[in-house]
């Protein structure tokens, strides 16, 4: 192999020069860092990178991207995505979207994506409420939540969408939040690595209609007894000395331990590559909501033939098997007759 | 029918006649598309013009025996040119007492039906809503009846084989074109070997169809019933290559010639709707020719991933029909916004909601026209025969590439499954639709450094530039926002938004330039009355105007392919008419928008049947246009719009009215 030089880019390189147009404080912010200060070590080229969003606070990402990219419409952007990585393997197909954006509207879209392991990188954004459109209630926001829709209440059960995920036959499964930069970092950098769909869910506070809403387990003072990391190969244990853990519930669940009490034996070992995600299921199981011990990092990383290579080989057999086209024997695949 | 008798040797007497229309009508489960279609192959190798028209029920299995299950198949075929499938059959073959009764008033006084008599049983006749039976009743005395046991003597032909009798009586299709085969002196030997072919993995299945097949020819010849067989001749054709094909095979056929002449990867997303689904089921075949189909979770998603497809360099199409056509609205939307080129071909049925999915309708022009939020004009094109819609396909294409804009492409189910012989074009002959992608900055950023705007327009086409991922330094986000003239960033400004408004519809509008100016066709060329069409209605209009000329009258007729933007001289064309008649299959669409675009007096002549036009009642209409001509009356008829069958007023606005203002 020959070596070509990779060109190295900077953090600036991947900002555009559009002024960044979200709330002063709103989590989006640092989520945008933590991309621009990823990409640079990825080694990847802006040319054949794009971000595609939809609608929502959220979807502006990619205006605020030095890399190609489509604002589209609201819930569509896995489609519009699908289409473009399913043409287009050599690029680097990311999508931005909203807690609405991607469960709401465009529900549909995104467990397909999923489920067809396309090709692409899926940066959920969840602030469990409506930002763009001033603060409905989201299908990411707890019973109960008052909104200016739901002056008595919201009614409707939330979704969780790493459970959702997982249902959707995805093959990377991941948690991070907006206030730990380096958190957010490694897990991006996981999700752009895997080859196939990644789906991240991104705690984000939207500090204007939902703020705090993950203060519970992510402020600093809180972090140690409330986020749960899990990490590949180890036994899943928390606490600011690691004294409470995940162990067996005996009933094909999880619970949440102390390691003195049960002994370490009895802690759950993370895998992500688990071919059977009951596991990752169970741990995504383990919190109903960002206020109790809640896992962060990869769920789930399992292989799977992403959707566009398999399109790809289907074209090439075609062709091995028929040549390439040809549009004159095309038309004359049919019976045909002369008149001279 | 008309005949000419020739002596001729024995066994039997052939006449020679110069065109038959024969409608095969039986159970959805009994076969009659297939024998439909096996007998426009014998037909076209026969060297006769033909054109089909196939009429079938929308469930997959209504209850057998049941008026709903009727599936019906008509093929018109003669020694002379021919547009339409006939406007009434000749000969009817009913395999059930559903199937005549569902078809057997089309059927005109001395019409000949051949019927299996087998199935003519009791709880048949009741299913059916016969009362008594009609081969006893007197009912079919205006009628030359042919009464077969045609499933007894299937059976009896297919014993050989040992296959069950309730598996070798679903052979008796083949039986029934066996014995039309005979009567029409059709070519067998190709059907034979298809047969071979098509059922080679359940070789008892293929004995049987062929056995029943040969029994119903060699029926027709020995059992002496029918008086003659007929000879019809070949048409004259021009010098070529033909193949027989329907309006979706050719669609299809057209996108993978467009996405070969614009040098571009084809990629379809798709969901399945009837009738558009067998265009995805054809390019989903020829996966050698690149093309990449995806069946996605619905139509918008169909439409999305095509529209992503094109971001990144494609040829994005994506095809539907009605109620997909509803749900893809705002993505066009996006796509007028995002300006990159997309085919949506809509093959259009009978509507509101489900409607009539089998069924043909033209009830969709308004809605490509208008049907989204916000000023969004998209160039429509559409196909007017079956094997047009190769041409048309190709025509879509080259006004999306070089105009980078969404394009509508209209077909309908009539087109989709109808079928006529296409007079293959040499492939070297067509268009060459390439474009290019931009490859280099256009402009100098506020630092002096070069950079790209998207939204700069070429001056002749008002087109942008298409900059595809993986081109480096010419990296840009485009969205659904407004857009600054020229740099392309997300503008609120209003004067700004009205120039992009303006710019738009300008370029939409500027296709027409580059558009063959509109001729109408008037041999005579005194014709008072324009026959204006668009679509399917060309068969019956053109053969409409053939016999009006026939009967030493004038009458003028013009087909547009392009209804948005129209022909740049269109209006020029329509005001030098005193009467302008446009058929169309719905209430109103093109006329509306002819009325409004040029304030001529166009009426409608409205059918809303689910079926084509019949060519009598285009004829009728236009007879009547010229005969309020001569009678004086300079003014059109206060009456307005009528329909097909006379009925009427379908779109507001009393002509009279207006010209009393
Ligand atoms: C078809 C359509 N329906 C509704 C809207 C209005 N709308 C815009 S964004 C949004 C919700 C966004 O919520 P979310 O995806 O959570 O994004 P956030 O703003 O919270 O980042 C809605 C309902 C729209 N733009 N398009
Ligand atoms: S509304 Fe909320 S999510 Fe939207 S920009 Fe403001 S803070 Fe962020
Ligand atoms: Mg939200």
């Amino acid at each position: 192999m020959t070596d070509v030089a990779v060109p190295l880019t900077t953090r600036k390189d991947w900002a555009s020069d559009q002024e960044v147009r979200w709330c002063p404080g709103c989590g989006d912010y640092s989520i945008l860092s933590a991309v621009q200060l990823l990409l640079p070590e990825l080694g990847v080229q802006r040319e054949n990178t794009v971000f595609i969003s939809g609608i929502g606070c959220a979807a502006r990402f990619p205006y605020y991207m030095n890399t190609y990219g489509i604002h589209s419409i609201h819930g569509r952007a896995p489609a519009i995505a699908t289409g473009l990585a399913v043409t287009r393997p050599d690029l680097d197909v990311w999508v931005v979207t909203g807690d609405g954006d991607s469960l709401s509207i465009g529900g549909n879209h995104l467990v397909h994506a999923l489920r067809r392991n396309v090709k692409l990188t899926i940066l959920m954004f969840n602030n469990q409420i409506y930002g763009l459109t001033k603060g409905q209630y989201s299908p990411t926001s707890e019973v109960g939540k008052i909104t200016k829709s739901t002056p008595f209440g919201s009614l409707d059960t939330p979704f969780n969408p790493v459970s959702l995920a997982l249902g959707a036959e995805a093959t990377f499964v991941a948690r991070t939040h907006d206030l730990d930069r380096k958190h957010m970092i490694e897990t991006f950098r996981r999700a752009h690595d895997h080859p196939g769909a990644s789906f991240v869910e991104v705690y984000q506070n939207c500090n204007v209609f939902n703020d705090g809403a993950f203060e519970a387990i992510n402020r600093k003072e809180n972090r140690a007894d409330m986020l749960i990391p899990l990490e590949h190969g180890q036994p899943i244990r928390y606490g600011a000395d690691g004294e409470h853990g995940v162990a067996s519930d005996g009933q094909g669940g999880l619970r949440l331990v102390e390691v003195a009490d049960v002994g370490e034996e009895a802690l759950v070992v993370h895998d992500e590559h688990r071919v059977n995600p009951s596991l990752a299921f169970a741990l995504s199981r383990l919190a109903t909501g960002p206020h109790e011990p809640t896992p962060i990092g990869v769920f789930r990383a399992v292989e799977r033939p992403d959707y566009g290579s398999l399109v790809d080989h289907q074209l090439l057999e075609a062709r091995a098997r028929g040549g390439a086209g040809d549009l004159s024997s095309l038309l004359r695949s049919g019976a045909t007759w002369n008149y001279d | 029918m008309t005949t000419k008798s020739k002596p001729v040797n024995e066994p039997g007497k052939v006449e020679t006649i110069d065109q038959v229309v024969i409608r095969f009508a039986g159970d959805s489960g009994d076969g009659m598309q297939l024998t439909g279609d096996r007998f426009t192959d014998e037909s076209a190798l026969s060297g006769n013009d033909l054109s089909t028209l196939p009429n079938f029920p929308a469930e997959i299995r209504a209850p057998a025996g049941s008026l709903a299950g009727v599936s019906a198949f008509q093929i018109h075929i003669s020694d002379h040119e021919i547009l339409t499938p006939g406007d009434a059959p000749n000969v009817l073959v009913a395999m059930n007492p559903a199937a005549l009764k569902a078809n057997v008033n089309d059927l005109p006084a001395a019409g000949t039906l051949v019927i299996n008599v087998d199935s003519f049983d009791e709880r048949a006749l009741a299913k059916a809503g016969y009362e008594t039976d009609p081969l006893k009743d007197g009912s079919l005395s205006a009628f030359r009846v042919y009464e077969i046991p045609m499933t007894s003597l299937t059976l009896e032909a297919c014993r050989p084989t040992g296959a069950k009798p309730r598996d070798a009586e679903r052979s008796k299709n083949f039986f029934a074109l066996g014995l039309l085969s005979w009567l029409y002196h059709r070519p067998i030997i190709d059907t034979e070997r298809w047969i071979v072919r098509r059922y080679n993995r359940v070789p008892i299945v293929a004995e049987a169809n062929a056995l029943a097949f040969r029994a119903g020819y060699n029926f027709g010849e020995t059992a002496e019933i029918f008086e003659s067989s007929y000879d019809i001749a070949p048409a004259e054709h021009l010098p070529g290559t033909y193949t027989n094909v329907t309006g979706n095979v050719a669609l299809a056929w057209g996108l993978l010639a467009a996405s070969h002449l614009a040098k571009l990867p084809l990629f379809l997303g798709s969901y399945p709707i009837t009738p558009a689904s067998d265009i995805l089921h054809e390019l989903s075949k020829h996966k050698n020719f690149g093309v990449r189909t995806l069946q996605a979770e619905d139509e918008i998603a169909g439409i999305g991933a095509a529209l992503g497809a094109a971001f990144g360099g494609a040829l994005g199409v994506t095809t539907t029909s009605g109620p997909g056509i509803d749900l893809k609205a705002e993505t066009v939307g996006l796509a007028v916004s995002l300006e990159l080129p997309l085919l949506i071909v809509d093959i259009q049925r009978g509507g509101p909601s489900t409607g009539l999915p089998t069924k043909t309708e033209q009830s969709d022009l308004l809605h490509a026209m208008f049907g989204r939020h916000g000023e969004a004009p998209v160039p429509i094109v559409a196909a007017k025969t079956p094997s047009h819609c190769f041409y048309a396909a190709i025509e879509a294409a080259r006004i999306a590439l070089k105009y980078r804009t969404p394009v509508y492409l209209l077909s309908d189910g009539y087109l989709a499954n109808g079928s006529e012989p296409w007079r293959l074009p040499d492939v070297e002959s067509l268009p060459d639709i390439s474009v290019e992608f931009a490859t280099e900055p256009n402009a100098t950023g506020t630092d002096g450094e070069p950079t790209f705007w998207p939204f700069t327009r070429d001056p002749d086409t008002l087109a942008r530039p298409w900059a595809i991922p993986g081109t480096p330094g010419l990296e840009h986000r485009i969205g659904g926002l407004e857009k600054q003239d020229g740099i392309g960033t997300v503008s609120y400004e209003p004067a700004n938004h009205e120039v992009m408004v303006r710019a738009r519809a300008a370029k939409i509008a500027g296709i027409a330039k580059n558009l063959p100016a509109a001729e109408a066709e008037d041999p005579d060329g005194d014709a008072r009355v324009l026959l204006l069409g668009w679509g399917s209605t060309y068969a019956a209009i053109t053969a409409g105007a053939k016999r009006v000329r026939k009967a030493g009258k004038s009458v003028a007729q013009l087909h547009l392919v392009h209804l948005n933007p129209f022909p740049p001289n269109l209006g020029e064309v329509l005001r030098s008419y005193e009467v302008i008649l446009v058929p169309e299959g719905n209430l109103g669409h093109l006329t509306r928008l002819v009325r409004s675009d040029f304030l001529v007096d166009a009426k409608v002549l409205s059918k809303v049947e689910g079926s084509p036009f019949r060519v009598g009642e285009i004829e009728r209409a236009i007879l009547q246009e010229i005969e309020r001509l001569e009678s004086g009356a300079a003014v059109p008829d206060a009456s307005g719009q009528v329909d097909a069958r006379g009925r009427g007023p379908a779109v507001g606005g009393s002509s009279a009215e207006e010209a009393a203002l």
